[in-house]
């Protein structure tokens, strides 16, 4: 087992790592003599070279900050959503539903990155769908503008002021940091919703069911309605759960490389890349290993710094009197009364 | 106590293995110094011919040839058709088990020839002089003619020959200047289509920054030129065509390229290479089109060309016998024939005259190889090409010189 790990996990990752700190070009084996250990250079060229590395990276930064910041959220509400309805047991046919949300989970992403790409074409069926209701749609994957610069253009906000547009982070202007996603990127946004919910759904049910009744009963008793039931009894008790999905769809979305791959490449306007993707092409395509290979360690600390904020939020903690006030029940009698 | 001796011992296994790992590496290393001297590795080993395939005619066409040069010089080799050429080049170099012969595009020679993994074998070739100035100028990296030009595309204008008679336009109108151009262009505007389409990227624009006598780099790609007033004038001129409504790019209208903006016939007019004539054949059947020469700028006459080239591995095991295979593929008969099968064009004068009485509407593309210049090769210059699309696409709303200023420092930056 330990050979096994070693083998085909700590020691690619052993030389992806010392490929970051060295002029390898992709020529033979990284360890050979001719190759040269160069410090951090890698990691100055896409972090402050000032030049097209850093401002590709500083861009897949921003396009995938706003990836997750949309997708993360929203796919976990809407799985989590669809869980509790599918779970109620007066609902017919939910073996029907249960089946019908995890199949995009299985289908493959190339195959939907495909079938989204048709849906949403110029003329595509999403487009149509609009023209019905009198919206000319947007040419969705074209399309590079941000969905928050296209907002505050309807305000005949066109650029943005000089404290924004003149300085910025990692080449990209702070103005440009909150274009949002571009229209191409919510498109992807809304497919990975669509897909990795079903996935979630399916983990959020097992919970549910593993969940005992008398709680539930005993805040009946109490005279609680189903909206307090759920927000102070169910939630509270799914919270390992909760953790898993968070930090599942973290993974994920810090990840995203196939949707890219297959739809669009980075385009249009760069807004669709992402750090993963960027990595590929930076090796791959430029012959720039030590880039790749040094984008693919600093999106590993993102992802993991990630998971220990969320896990440092969703801890364990005692409940503040503030909070626990609205557990107390609606009756008139003192929690402590009659034992004096 | 237990844990932390386990860790060690795993640790200690990893370092061992890994050690392990590059004394195989630094084994098979030993031999790679053989790139630039004249010596060509040989010996019995079959060939492999690793080739970016357009489609099945071409995959046909590369197979049927190399199994003809197989049979005569009694060396196997076999074609295999990449799914992801650059994926797979660089998996063989990493390996140190590359492809013999493969297909090299300009972007990406100037990085594989640093870092050694190709045969510069250009001085070595008995045709060398029969190639187009341009082309091997556009596979000299270093002073060096690293690989033989495999064939070329350049850039023309592509006409809907219908919507041009009926905007009342005869073979007297073809546009010769650039307000010419901007005149039919008007004219070729309806309410159904818009007189002139292109992809919206440096790779059809730049014909018109060739045409007003700039380009983004000098022609040996060892100086950066992105900024200049040429090229400002070029990328002015189409934003007012743009402004104008006359043109649209095939984004814009929906289309992957000017070749589907015309096919639909959403474009009367579009800028694009040679390999346009298989895609209207083969998917608009119907449509009637004429190719001319793209209108003179200031600079005169100017188009941009593409091409790959046949690269041969440093690592190859049998370099000698790559060298025959490509000097055979590189010749007259080989490369009509290649011609035939999937639209390039012969990258060598010699088959000239040939080609165009072969293919007379497409003459322009060739009328094109004197005049044509490549794109930029410096090692990094794709990527800045890449940022430049991006913001061609909205170019309408931009201003030309800012967004060559921009393209001009990362140029700039690459040469240092």
């Amino acid at each position: 087992m330990l050979i096994l790990l070693g083998l085909f996990l700590v020691i690619p990752v052993l030389m992806a790592l010392w490929v970051s700190f060295s002029d390898w070009g992709g020529n033979g084996s990284p360890f050979s003599g001719n190759v040269h250990f160069v410090g951090t250079q890698n990691y100055q060229s896409i972090l402050s070279g000032g030049g097209l590395a850093e401002q590709n990276f500083g861009t897949s930064l921003r396009n995938n900050a706003w990836y997750v910041v949309l997708v993360v959220p929203i796919q976990t509400a809407v799985s989590l959503f669809l869980a509790v309805m599918v779970n109620r047991a007066v609902l017919r046919g939910r073996g029907f539903f249960r089946t019908a949300f995890y199949f995009p989970s299985v289908t493959s992403s190339v195959a939907i990155t495909v079938l989204w790409l048709f849906l949403f074409s110029t003329t595509g069926a999403i487009n149509k769908v609009l023209s019905w209701v009198g919206i000319h749609g947007p040419n969705w994957f074209n399309d590079p503008d941000g969905i928050l610069h296209l907002f505050l253009g309807l305000f005949g906000v066109q650029s943005g002021p000089a404290s924004l547009t003149s300085s910025g982070f990692l080449g990209v202007t702070w103005w440009d940091w909150l274009a949002g996603p571009s229209v191409a990127m919510s498109a992807f946004i809304l497919m990975a919703v669509f897909t990795t919910s079903g996935t979630f759904i399916l983990l959020f049910i097992a919970a549910l069911q593993n969940l005992g009744g008398d709680i539930q009963e005993a805040a009946m008793i109490d005279g609680a309605n189903g909206w307090q039931r759920f927000w102070r009894i169910t939630l509270p008790q799914l919270r390992p759960t909760l953790f898993t999905v968070l930090t599942l769809g973290l993974i994920g979305c810090w990840q995203v490389f196939d949707q890219i791959y297959t739809g669009t490449q980075g385009a249009p306007g760069n807004t669709t890349l992402t750090p993963a993707y960027l990595s590929y092409t930076s090796a791959f395509t430029n012959q720039a290993w030590g880039q790749g290979a040094a984008i693919a360690f600093i999106l590993f600390v993102i992802i993991v710094a990630f998971t220990i904020l969320q896990r440092w939020i969703l801890r364990e903690r005692t409940v503040s009197k503030r909070r626990m006030r609205a557990y107390l029940p609606k009756t008139e009698v003192p929690l402590e009364g009659g034992s004096r | 106590m237990q844990r932390r001796t386990r860790w060690l011992a795993s640790g200690a296994l990893a370092v061992a293995t890994a050690l392990a790992l590059s004394a195989c590496g630094s084994g098979f290393s030993g031999s790679s110094s053989t790139s630039t001297s004249g010596a060509l590795t040989s010996s019995k080993k079959p060939l492999t011919v690793l080739i970016g395939s357009s489609g099945p005619a071409e995959t046909k066409a590369v197979t049927s040839a190399v199994g003809d040069w197989s049979k005569s010089s009694g060396t196997d080799a076999k074609v295999l058709a990449a799914n992801n050429l650059d994926q797979q080049l660089a998996q063989g170099f990493a390996a140190k088990k590359p492809a013999d012969v493969f297909y090299l595009s300009t972007g990406a020679l100037a990085g594989y020839a640093s870092n050694g993994d190709l045969l510069s074998y250009g001085s070595m070739l008995s045709n060398k002089s029969d190639f187009y100035p341009s082309l091997v100028k556009s596979f000299t990296y270093n002073g060096q003619l690293y690989c033989a030009p495999k064939d070329f595309s350049t850039l023309q204008l592509v006409i809907n020959t219908d919507m041009w008679k009926a905007a009342g336009l005869t073979s007297s109108d073809y546009p010769k200047t650039w307000d010419q151009l901007e005149a039919v262009a008007k004219k070729l505007t309806t309410s159904s289509h818009v007189g002139l389409s292109m992809n919206g990227q440096y790779e059809r624009m730049g014909a018109f920054m060739v045409q007003a006598g700039g380009n983004l780099m000098n022609a040996d790609s060892t100086k950066a030129t992105a900024n200049s007033a040429a090229n400002v004038s070029a990328l002015t001129y189409l934003k007012k065509l743009l402004n104008e409504g006359v043109m649209k790019t095939a984004k814009d209208l929906g289309q992957g390229d000017g070749g589907q903006a015309l096919g639909t016939g959403q474009a009367a007019m579009t800028v694009e290479g040679n390999w346009v004539q298989g895609e209207l054949s083969n998917d608009y059947p119907n449509v009637k089109y004429t190719v001319v020469q793209l209108p003179a700028g200031k600079a005169g006459m100017g188009t941009l060309q593409f091409s790959n080239c046949w690269g041969i591995a440093a690592d190859s095991p049998n370099q000698k016998a790559a060298l025959k295979l490509v000097e055979q593929l590189t010749t007259k008969q080989d490369q009509l024939a290649f011609s035939k099968a999937f639209g390039v064009m012969p990258s060598i004068k010699s088959a000239a005259s040939e080609w165009k009485s072969e293919n007379p509407a497409s003459a322009a593309f060739l009328e094109g190889a004197s005049y044509a210049q490549g794109v930029p090769t410096a090692k990094g210059s794709a990527d800045v090409v890449t940022n430049l699309d991006s913001q061609l696409e909205s170019l309408a709303t931009s201003d030309p010189k800012t967004l060559l200023d921009q393209t001009q420092k990362n140029l700039q930056a690459l040469l240092k």
